[in-house]
C-alpha cells in the first residue's frame, strides 16, 4: 500500500519498512522541581505491539510519552529503541512519529505541505528548501520522491482530495487523518499518540478507534498510545499499562486488566459502572462478607480483614433467602442493561448490580432484595489494595508479563 | 556535551546583544538623571563623567520648579488625564454595552461608524474642533483639553469586544432580578470588565499625559500648560542652554509614569499589548 | 415593571416589537452620549475638513469663498509640501523596517531564555511610555556637538563630532534614530504577544519532524505564525511614524532650511500658526488619505489571510 522507498533514517533497519521498534524503558524517573511525576518506570514494549498507557489526568502518562519521544528529558533512567540507548538523541533522530492531542498541524501550510514536512526536513538541506531551489542537483528528484510518498500516504488514508486545503478548512476527523499521514509518511518504527481522539465528537471517536486499530494491523509497527479513556484502551490495545501516581500498576492484556487486576485501584479504574468493593474477613471455611460466607480459600489466618471486589455483572439479584440483604434505592435503565442500586448496611456506597432490562418489573424501587456473588468471580484484595491470589482461584492464562 | 557548550555560548551572545540594546534604550534616562544632578561646569564638560563630582541637584531642581510653575503643570496634567479617563468610561462603556448585548435598530450602523472612526487620527479633525472652540470661546480652558477626548471609539471597540464574551445568562439573570439596563452596565458589566478597563485606562493615561499636539494647539495660557507643554516652553523660552534645570524638569515630568510603570510593569505591558493588538 | 422588562428583553431569541418606545429610550440612554460626541468630535469635523479644503477660509476672516481645487493645485506646486512629503516618506521608510526588525529581534532574543527577561523587557519598553517631549530634550543635550555624550563617545573612539540636529544632511536621520529608539519597545511587546500565542505543540511537532536548527524552527513555525502580527505591527508603526511631530516641533522646527520638515508639522504651521485653514485642510485630506491607505493594506492583507487559512 505504501510506496516502498529507502528512507534515510538515523537508525538502520530493513528497507521494507514494516518492522516495528522495541522500546525499553529502564528506571525512568521524572521530577519537576519537588514534584515526582514518574517513579522507576520499567517497561518493555514489544516490536509491533499496540500498547496503551492508561491513567487519569496528571498521572504522568503524557510525560512518559514525551520522554520516549525525546521532547522531555528524564531525570534518571534510560530509553532504548531496538536495543540502542537514545537518551541523548533529539526527537527526530529517534525514528519515531508523534500524533499530538491538538494535531499540531502547521496552520499556514497546505495539507500536502504538512505531510511533506518530515521528509523535506530530513532529505533536503536548509539551502535546498529555499523556494526556487529546484534547479539544484538532485533537489528536483528528491522533491518528486517526496510528492510521491505524500500522495501514497494520502491515498491510504483517503485524504487525497484535501491535499490543497489549509488545516483551518478541515473538520476534526480530517485533521486527525492529516496528523496520522504526517506521522506515517516517513515510516517510523514507532507511533506515539497523545490522546489523539479527545478532540473529536463521540461518534467520530468510535469510528477513528476502529480506523487506528486497523492502521496498526496494516502498518505492523509499534503504537504507543496515551489515553485516559478506558474504552479506547480496552478496545484497541494488545496490552495496557495502567499508571497511577507516576507508577505503572500493571502491564497486561485488556482482558487481564479487567478480569484479573493486580490492584484495587486498577479494578476501580477499569469498568463502568465501577466495581463493588465490600469489606470482608477471612475465616476458616471461606470469606465472610458482611455475614455471608463465600466458599473460597484465602490462605490467610482467620480474622484477617480483606476487601472483596465484585463487578456489577457478577452480583445476582434474587428475592430468595441467603446472600446480602439490602434495599433497592434506584434503577438506571440504559436500554441494554438495567443497573440496580442497592443499599446494604455496612457498605457506604450503594452496591450496583446489572440485570436484564426485561426483568425491570421484578424489582420496583424500595423493595428488599438479596444479592448473591457469582461464585468464582469475587476478587480478593488486602487492606492495602494489593490483589490476593489464593492458589485455588489462580488463573494462569491471565498471568501478566 | 557539545550541545551544552553551544548552549552556554548562545546564552552569552544573547546577553551581549541584549545588554548593548538595553544600554542604548536606557542611556537617555540615565544621562537625564545624571545631568540633573551636576553643576553647570560639569554639565558643560567635554569628557565623559557619569556621576557628578560636586552636587548641583539642589540648584537644578530648584530652578526647574521656580523658573516655571512645574508642579502646577503636573497638577494640570493629572486633572486633564484623570478627567479624560473618567469621562471616557462614563460615556463609552454604556455604548459599548449596548453594542455588545442589546439589540436595537441601527446597531450595525453604529458599530460600522465606530469601526470607521477608529481609522481617523485625531490630528486630522483637530482643525475644525479648534475653529469651533475658537468661535465659542472654549480655547484656553480645561474643557478644551478634555472634551475632544471624551469620545473614544477605541474604548468603545475594546470594551465591546470584551462585553461580547460575557455570557448572556449573566445579563438575563440581572434583568430577571429587576436591574435596569443602566444598572447592568455599572453593577454587572463594569466589575467583569476590570481587566479591559485597566488596560484601556493605562493606554488612555499614558497617551494623554504625553500628548503634545492638541494641548499645543488648544492652550497658550501658561496657567493651563500640561507637562509636555511645560517642558517645551522651558526649553524654548529658557536660555536654551540651562540643561541642568531642563534635565531636572524632564526627570520630574517623567517620574510619575516611570514609577507607575515600574510598580505595575506587567499591567502596563499587557495594557499596551492589549490595546495595541486591536 | 418586571413583567415588561422580561417581555421586552427576551428579545435575544424573539425580535422586539418595532415600536417599543421604552426599549428605544433605554437604548438611547446608553448610546446617546457617545453618539452625540462621536458626531460632534469625529464625523462632523471630518466632513468639515473635507469641505474646508475647498475654501479659502482663514480663522478670523469675515468671509469665505469656495475655491474648488485651488488649494490642491497650490499644494502640488508648493515646494515646502514636496520636501515635507519626501521627508515624511524617508522617515517612514527608515523607522518602520528598522524598528519592526529590531522589535522582532528583541522579542525573540528575550523570550528564548528566562534569564534577565523581565529586566530587558522593562528597559526596552521604557521609551514607549516616557513623555516624548521630555526625552526629546534629553536627546538634544545628548546630541550637542561639543558637550553631548554621543559626540564625546564618538570622539573617544576616533570619530569626529557631528552636529546631529543642525546639519542639513543629518537632521532627518537623527530624528529617525529617535523615532526608532522610541518604537522598538512597542513593536517588541506586540511580537511577544504574538510569540506566546504560538502553540507549544507546533514546536514539538517541528522537533519530531526534524527541524533541528533554530533557523529551521523559525522558518517552519515562528515566522509564518507571526505573519498576521507582523502585518499589524508594520502598519501600526507606519501610521505612528507618519504622524511624527513632537520631536520635529521641539527640536528642529522643521529646519535647518526645511531639512526636517514633515507633513504633520507643515499642517500644524499652516493651520495653527499661519491660520491658512483652507490650505491646511487640504493638507489634512492628503494626510488622511495616506493613513487610510495604510489601514486598508492591513484590512486587505489580513482578510485575505484569514480567508485562505
Amino acid at each position: 500500500m505504501l510506496a516502498a522507498e529507502p528512507d534515510r533514517t538515523r537508525i538502520d533497519r530493513p528497507a521494507t519498512g514494516a518492522a516495528g521498534g522495541a522500546v525499553t524503558l529502564k528506571g525512568i524517573n521524572k521530577q519537576f522541581g519537588d514534584v515526582h511525576v514518574l517513579r522507576d518506570v520499567e517497561l518493555d514494549i514489544r516490536p509491533g505491539e499496540f500498547i496503551t498507557i492508561l491513567g487519569s489526568s496528571g498521572c504522568g502518562k503524557s510525560t512518559l510519552l514525551r520522554i520516549i519521544a525525546g521532547l522531555e528529558r528524564q531525570t534518571s533512567g534510560s530509553v532504548a529503541i531496538d536495543g540502542t540507548v537514545v537518551d541523548t538523541r533529539r526527537p527526530d533522530e529517534r525514528d519515531i512519529a508523534m500524533v499530538f492531542q491538538s494535531y499540531a498541524l502547521y496552520p499556514h501550510l497546505t495539507v500536502f505541505d504538512n505531510i511533506a514536512v518530515p521528509l523535506r526536513m530530513r532529505r533536503l538541506a536548509a539551502y535546498q528548501r529555499v523556494p526556487g531551489a529546484g534547479w539544484l542537483p538532485g533537489v528536483r528528484r528528491t522533491k518528486q520522491d517526496i510528492a510521491r510518498a505524500v500522495h501514497a500516504v494520502a491515498a491510504s488514508l483517503r485524504i487525497e482530495g484535501l491535499l490543497q486545503r489549509k488545516p483551518a478548512q478541515l473538520s476534526g476527523g480530517q485533521k486527525q487523518r492529516v496528523a496520522l499521514a504526517r506521522a506515517m509518511v516517513r515510516k517510523p518504527r514507532a507511533f506515539l499518540m497523545d490522546e489523539p481522539l479527545s478532540n473529536l465528537d463521540a461518534e467520530l471517536r468510535v469510528h477513528m478507534r476502529a480506523e487506528i486499530a486497523q492502521l496498526h494491523r496494516q502498518l505492523g509497527v509499534t503504537f504507543i498510545y496515551v489515553t485516559h479513556d478506558q474504552v479506547e484502551a480496552m478496545t484497541m490495545s494488545d496490552r495496557v499499562v495502567l499508571i497511577a501516581g507516576g507508577v505503572p500498576l500493571q502491564v497486561a492484556s485488556p482482558s487481564a486488566i479487567y478480569g484479573d487486576p493486580d490492584d484495587v485501584a486498577i479494578a476501580q479504574f477499569v469498568g463502568t459502572p465501577r466495581i463493588n468493593i465490600l469489606p470482608a474477613v477471612a475465616t476458616a471455611n471461606g470469606i465472610d462478607v458482611l455475614g455471608t460466607i463465600l466458599p473460597m480459600a484465602s490462605g490467610l489466618a482467620s480474622g484477617t480483614p480483606l476487601q472483596v471486589g465484585v463487578r456489577p455483572g457478577r452480583l445476582l439479584v434474587t428475592h430468595d433467602v441467603g446472600g446480602l440483604a439490602g434495599q433497592l434505592t434506584f434503577r438506571e435503565n440504559l436500554g441494554s442493561d438495567l443497573f440496580l442500586h442497592v443499599q446494604v448496611t455496612g457498605v457506604a456506597l450503594p452496591l450496583i448490580a446489572r440485570c436484564d432490562p426485561a426483568e425491570a418489573h421484578l424489582h420496583p424501587p424500595g423493595t428488599q432484595v438479596r444479592l448473591a456473588v457469582a461464585s468464582g468471580h469475587a476478587l480478593l484484595f488486602d487492606m492495602a489494595g494489593r490483589r490476593l491470589r489464593p492458589a485455588a482461584s489462580h488463573r494462569p492464562e491471565h498471568a501478566h508479563a | 556535551m557539545r550541545r551544552e557548550r553551544r548552549g552556554v555560548l548562545v546564552r552569552i551572545v544573547r546577553h551581549a546583544i541584549l545588554l548593548c540594546g538595553a544600554i542604548v534604550m536606557a542611556a537617555p534616562f540615565v544621562w537625564m538623571v545624571a545631568t540633573s544632578l551636576k553643576p553647570k561646569n560639569e554639565i558643560f564638560a567635554t569628557e565623559f563623567h557619569l556621576l557628578p563630582k560636586t552636587w548641583g541637584a539642589v540648584e537644578n531642581y530648584h530652578a526647574a520648579l521656580t523658573q516655571v510653575p512645574l508642579l502646577h503643570y503636573l497638577f494640570n496634567g493629572a486633572v486633564v488625564t484623570i478627567a479624560i479617563f473618567v469621562l471616557q468610561v462614563v460615556v463609552n462603556m454604556p455604548a459599548a454595552y449596548a453594542l455588545a448585548k442589546v439589540r436595537f435598530r441601527g446597531r450595525a450602523l453604529m458599530f460600522g461608524a465606530v469601526l470607521f472612526c477608529l481609522l481617523i487620527p485625531y490630528q486630522a479633525v483637530a482643525l475644525p474642533i479648534y475653529i469651533f472652540f475658537a468661535q465659542v470661546g472654549l480655547l484656553n480652558t480645561y474643557a478644551a483639553l478634555v472634551l475632544p477626548f471624551t469620545i473614544s471609539v477605541f474604548g468603545i471597540f475594546l470594551m465591546r469586544q470584551f462585553f461580547v464574551s460575557v455570557p448572556d445568562d449573566l445579563i438575563d439573570a440581572a434583568r430577571i432580578d429587576g436591574i435596569s439596563e443602566y444598572g447592568i452596565v455599572w453593577k454587572v458589566m463594569a466589575p467583569t470588565a476590570i481587566p479591559a478597563i485597566t488596560a484601556f485606562g493605562i493606554f488612555s493615561l499614558v497617551a494623554h499625559w504625553n500628548d503634545y499636539f492638541w494641548p499645543l494647539i488648544a492652550v497658550d495660557n501658561g496657567r493651563l500648560f500640561t507637562p509636555p507643554l511645560g517642558i517645551a516652553s522651558l526649553k524654548l523660552n529658557g536660555e536654551g542652554t540651562a540643561y541642568g534645570s531642563l534635565m531636572a524638569a524632564a526627570t520630574v515630568v517623567i517620574t510619575p509614569l516611570v514609577f507607575a510603570f515600574l510598580v505595575a510593569q506587567r499591567r502596563f505591558i499587557e495594557g499596551v499589548t492589549f490595546t495595541g493588538l486591536k | 415593571m418586571r413583567d415588561t422588562t422580561l417581555a421586552a428583553d427576551r428579545r435575544m431569541a424573539v425580535p422586539i416589537p418595532v415600536r417599543d418606545w421604552r426599549h428605544t429610550l433605554r437604548v438611547l440612554a446608553l448610546t446617546a452620549p457617545a453618539l452625540v460626541l462621536m458626531l460632534g468630535f469625529l464625523i462632523i469635523p471630518l466632513v468639515a475638513v473635507i469641505l474646508l479644503s475647498f475654501t479659502d477660509y482663514q480663522l478670523g476672516a469675515s468671509s469665505l469663498a469656495v475655491i474648488g481645487f485651488d488649494n490642491y493645485v497650490e499644494m502640488a506646486r508648493d515646494q515646502t509640501v514636496r520636501i515635507s512629503l519626501v521627508n515624511t516618506f524617508i522617515y517612514v521608510a527608515i523607522v518602520v523596517p528598522a524598528s519592526v526588525a529590531l522589535g522582532l529581534g528583541a522579542a525573540l532574543l528575550i523570550e528564548v531564555d528566562a534569564s534577565l527577561r523581565g529586566f530587558y523587557r522593562s528597559t526596552y519598553f521604557l521609551p514607549v511610555m516616557a513623555t516624548l517631549i521630555a526625552m526629546a530634550v534629553v536627546w538634544e543635550f545628548m546630541l550637542d556637538q561639543r558637550f553631548g555624550v554621543v559626540n564625546i563617545f564618538l570622539r573617544s573612539i576616533g570619530f569626529g563630532s557631528y552636529d546631529w540636529l543642525h546639519d542639513r544632511s543629518l537632521v532627518l536621520y537623527t530624528l529617525c534614530g529617535i523615532g526608532i529608539w522610541q518604537s522598538v519597545g512597542f513593536n517588541m511587546v506586540l511580537f511577544m504577544a504574538g510569540l506566546t500565542a504560538i502553540p507549544r505543540e507546533l514546536y514539538e511537532a517541528a522537533d519530531v519532524d526534524g527541524a533541528r536548527s533554530a533557523l529551521d524552527r523559525f522558518t517552519l513555525v515562528t515566522w509564518p505564525l507571526l505573519g498576521p502580527v507582523t502585518v499589524f505591527t508594520v502598519v501600526i508603526t507606519a501610521i505612528r511614524a507618519f504622524q511624527v511631530f513632537d520631536t520635529v516641533n521641539v527640536l528642529t522646527d522643521g529646519g535647518p532650511n526645511k531639512a526636517s520638515e514633515v507633513l504633520l508639522h507643515t499642517i500644524y504651521k499652516e493651520g495653527f500658526v499661519y491660520f491658512r485653514d483652507g490650505y491646511a485642510a487640504a493638507l489634512i485630506v492628503v494626510f488622511l488619505a495616506f493613513i487610510l491607505a495604510l489601514s486598508a493594506i492591513r484590512v486587505f492583507v489580513l482578510d485575505k489571510r484569514t480567508r485562505t487559512s
